[in-house]
């Protein structure tokens, strides 16, 4: 045996035997590393952490004891001891002989604490992978010598690549089982970097390990001189701790909870998930967007002068801002976006599929809000790195979609900033977490625009007006009567006092779009600005009536996303193409058929017509009186 | 651990220590439970886990005191130092002190003399905890379980979930990612929440050596009187202990490396007086924390089947 018991390369227990004191300062400056172990049921990978508490002295006696009784009932090493009995905890697992779950382990150095997160290969390996992943800094991915990179092998680095591990480790396992042979080594190796590369993983550290008999594993091997990097656990002991990192990034900090034990001390306590600060800085409390100054850092043991990522603290303020658990400090300069749409990955985890359309809560920071996920884009098969079509997310499943939240959301890209880019989704019904995802980026350009914060808010506009503010969007072809019956309902809503203002398409383009002509990319601009013009109405408390063709059911859409809920009433002016034509109010379906007009929605350009608008209105059934009636009728109902 | 923020060149980065990031989780979790769940409470079992768990509770919330109870559920067999250390750290902390008992135990006067470890345990701690959680209707529990204490508590999550009748389905745990805990749960039923689970039995100890957190003085080494039995070094704590024939009280230098009803907690031969001591012998030692708890020797598994019931 490359390392028994007796001959342990590792021995944590000289000085605290020899100087206790010294031991204990040793130990006080000692750094924290969680990592993440990948590999199947087969890679020997519980025998290899089996083996690292086992070295490192963390398992004692009587659970020796135990273990080697377990080993010679259960075990798979004959009568040797089978290290992975020893990580296998639940009852129903060593019955089966697998790892269900994802389980914790510790072990510790002078040099390091560390966390390990053990999951397992089988086929609930996504949702447990991605799980552990999510708090790990660093992969260690195990292969066996004997077979080199697998499917599952890819599939482990993808996960943990796409939860933003930055640093991986390959560990090319069972080498007593290939003779401790460099060649095979050299090209598991060369075969997984170019691998790697693909997935845009540019770092990658190998060592050649026997867990079983110990090579490499906390201390060289006898075995494999050609080997001169370090071993697993050094390697472990010395690679940096990701913190540094999120330290420089700019300042963020969900508020969890606000601290008020008497009218003289108003704190506001949360983890500084990004970046650090000091008392004195400017901050902005977001989405709000108000500035203020930090007066203190408060601590316990006292106030801090500077307080940085990874540490838990209370800030208190120069002003009296309001500030709320969700809420997000940042610096004032560098503040995330705010947005209420998204584009994002979302790994689904539940044995019920997603529902596109359907609520669910979103909690990221310290803010849970209702979310819904529109249908996927796509979702990723794990194994080939595929995209398919998807209409949904099964378990286990991995999609791109975006989704829409009931307010607004302070956030930064998950691959800037893991702790604000990161999010779970919880079952309304059942409170089980079904899923997480990792956003991408707003959807609007225009969020990445930082808000200025308004003292008269959009209710107070909205409240003077004693109206709820909507926006009425009609929609058909040329010619279908939008205008007629858009005007009627105006002089309805006016009559009635309601404050409006009605935006056709005709007159925009003698000014705010101008500059447009008639392609699709111009078209979707057209509508697009109409949207925004509309959306800034609604702020000031309007009734918004729009006439417009706006013929493809995207940008439909995307305006609808635009507005809060129940704001957007689509109004589909349902006229047949050949009626609109025997109509031709303006003439132009005689130029476009003629050829003199391109472009011509329902002649040479398509009209979507909208799949369940709020309103449709037959102009073949109806008079315009009537569904101006019906309009009004259903908006103030 | 107050990080002297020296006025260092251009931010260097602080590099915070395992202890530091350990205390960051802990108060991370305690204050998301006081923000999310509607009546939280902490259990409060007077041991060294409980006692930082306190600590940290009084660090996370400060300068107020923690917005919740302490709950301590008695059997009336504690050791009487672990009585007086209660009430001591009520005060201390102006946190309020809930005391349960399960009345039906007292009736029954349930020891573990005449009943047996498991009964014991099972009717004071087991039912004692899900009446008091019941009685008082609190949806959230703190408690100070660590991972690294036995198997089944290694895949336990941090945000544990119990059924209205107080049961854990190991096979129904919510995935735990990120520092997003999901808090949410229907009317009845509850969270156990364990802000200690990264912590293993040397982090909690090096802790309270640097905090200098306060300690039942059980946990260092005294001349005590004792008796042997199965294996056990037992301490003759009260008069309540019945002497087997030809038995004797025999003075011993000893101590507790886990506390707990004193007829079932085993002592250790030890002349550690001071937290290093403690510290080294820890690290010398060959044995591991619970074995000197008589609940486990029951059974292979049995620790699983009785958080299953609803032990904590």
């Amino acid at each position: 045996m490359a390392a028994s018991a007796e001959g342990r390369g590792y021995r944590p227990d000289a000085l605290a035997a020899a100087d206790i004191d010294a031991y204990l300062v040793q130990h006080q400056h000692k750094t924290l590393l969680r990592f993440i172990t990948c590999g199947s049921v087969d890679d020997g990978k519980s025998t290899l952490i089996g083996r690292l508490l086992y070295d490192t002295k963390l398992i004692f006696e009587d659970q020796l004891a135990a273990l080697e009784a377990d080993s010679r009932r259960l075990g798979t090493q004959g009568q040797e001891i089978d290290f992975a009995l020893l990580v296998d905890g639940l009852a129903a697992e060593r019955e089966q002989g697998i790892t269900i779950d994802v389980a914790y382990r510790f072990f510790a150095t002078e040099k390091r604490k560390f966390i390990v997160a053990d999951t397992p290969g089988h086929e609930q390996y996504t949702r447990n992978m991605v799980t552990g992943a999510s708090t790990a800094d660093l992969a260690v991915i195990l292969i066996d010598a004997r077979k080199g990179v697998l499917t599952q092998t890819r599939r482990h680095s993808y996960l943990v690549n796409l939860l933003g591990i930055r640093r991986l480790v390959l560990a090319v396992n069972k080498m007593d089982l290939v003779g401790y042979d460099q060649a095979k080594y050299d090209a598991i190796v060369a075969d997984y970097r170019e691998f790697a590369a693909s997935l845009g993983i540019d770092r990658v550290d190998a060592i050649p390990v026997s867990g079983l008999r110990g090579d490499n594993v906390t201390a060289a091997s006898a075995d494999m001189p050609w080997y001169s990097g370090p071993h697993l656990l050094a390697y472990l002991e010395s690679v940096e701790v990701d913190l540094t990192a999120a330290q420089a990034l700019p300042l963020r900090m969900p508020v969890q909870w606000v601290n008020r034990p008497n009218l003289d001390f108003r704190g506001f306590a949360g983890t500084i998930a990004s970046g650090s600060v000091r008392a004195g800085d400017v901050v902005r409390v977001l989405p709000s967007g108000r500035t203020t100054s930090v007066t203190r850092i408060v601590t316990a043991g006292g106030d801090l002068a500077r307080a940085a990522a990874g540490q838990a603290v209370t800030l208190c303020f120069a002003d009296e801002v309001d500030c709320s658990r969700g809420d997000v400090v940042a610096r004032a300069d560098e503040p995330p976006e705010v947005a209420d749409q998204f584009e994002a990955t979302i790994v689904w985890m539940a044995d019920e599929e997603l529902l596109p359309g359907r609520s669910y809560w979103l909690k990221l920071g310290a803010r849970t809000v209702t979310a819904t996920v529109h249908a996927p884009k796509y979702k990723v098969n794990v194994n080939t790195l595929e995209h398919l079509a998807a209409k949904t997310l099964e378990l286990n499943a991995i999609g791109v979609a975006t989704l829409s939240t009931d307010s607004p959301l302070v956030f930064d890209p998950y691959a800037r900033d893991r702790a604000l880019g990161g999010f779970i989704l919880i079952d309304k019904l059942t409170n089980a977490t079904v899923g997480a995802g990792m956003l991408h980026f707003a959807l609007r350009r225009s969020q990445n625009v930082h808000w200025q914060a308004l003292d008269v808010s959009r209710e107070k506009h909205a409240e003077l007006k004693h109206q709820k503010p909507a926006v009425l969007w009609f929609t058909g072809l040329s010619g279908a009567g939008k205008s007629t019956i858009a005007n009627l309902v105006e002089k309805k809503l006016v009559s009635l006092n309601r404050h409006t203002f009605l935006l056709d398409g005709d007159n925009v383009r003698h000014g705010l779009n101008k500059d447009l002509g008639f392609t699709d990319a111009d078209r979707v601009e057209n509508i697009r600005r109409v949207g925004e013009v509309a959306r800034l109405m609604t702020d000031a408390g309007l009734i918004v009536i729009t006439a417009f063709i706006s013929p493809f059911r995207a940008e439909r859409e995307m305006v609808r996303k635009m507005m809060s809920t129940g704001e957007f009433i689509e109004i589909f002016i349902d006229t047949p193409l050949a009626e609109a034509e025997k109509r031709d109010v303006k003439g132009l379906y005689r130029k476009a058929r003629a050829g003199q007009l391109r472009n011509f929605t329902g002649v040479d350009s398509p009209y979507e017509p909208p799949e369940s608008p709020e309103i449709r209105i037959d102009t073949t059934r109806m008079s315009a009186e009537q569904a101006a009636d019906l309009v009004v009728e259903r908006l103030l109902r | 651990m107050t990080h002297a923020a020296a006025p260092t060149v251009a931010d260097a980065p602080l590099r915070l220590t395992h202890l530091e990031r350990l205390e960051a989780e802990a108060i991370h979790i305690l204050r998301e439970v006081v923000s999310e769940a509607e009546k939280p409470v902490m259990l409060y079992s007077v041991g060294k886990d409980s006692a930082v768990m306190l600590h940290l509770a009084r660090k996370a919330f400060f300068p107020a005191p923690p917005p919740f109870p302490l709950l301590h559920v008695d059997t009336t067999w504690k050791f009487r130092a672990m009585y007086e250390m209660r009430d001591r750290m009520a005060r201390e902390s102006g946190m309020d002190l809930i005391v349960h008992r399960n009345p039906e135990a007292l009736a029954r006067n349930i020891n573990p003399f005449d009943h047996g470890s498991a009964v014991h345990t099972d009717i004071w701690k087991t039912e004692g905890l899900k009446q008091a959680l019941d009685k008082y209707g609190f949806d959230a529990a703190f408690g100070g379980a660590r991972r690294d204490e036995e198997k089944s508590r290694a895949k336990e999550r941090i945000f544990s979930f119990r059924s209205a009748s107080h049961r854990w389905d190991p096979k129904q745990q919510r995935p735990e990612l990120w520092n997003l805990y999901n808090a949410r749960k229907a009317r009845g039923e509850s969270i156990r929440v364990f802000p200690l689970s990264n912590w293993t039995e040397l982090d909690i100890w090096q802790y309270i050596h640097l905090e200098r957190i306060p300690i039942v003085p059980l946990y260092f080494a005294a001349e005590r009187p004792t008796v042997e039995r199965d294996g056990l070094i037992l301490m003759v704590d009260d008069e309540r202990m019945p002497l087997r024939p030809l038995e004797r009280p025999v003075p011993r230098s000893i101590r507790f490396r886990t506390l707990g009803c004193y007829p079932l907690t085993g002592a250790v031969e030890s002349r550690a007086k001071t937290l290093p001591e403690i510290i080294q012998e820890m690290l010398l030692t060959t044995t591991s924390e619970r074995q000197g708890r008589a609940i486990d020797h029951d059974q292979a598994a049995s620790m699983e089947k009785k958080k299953r019931e609803g032990y904590f």
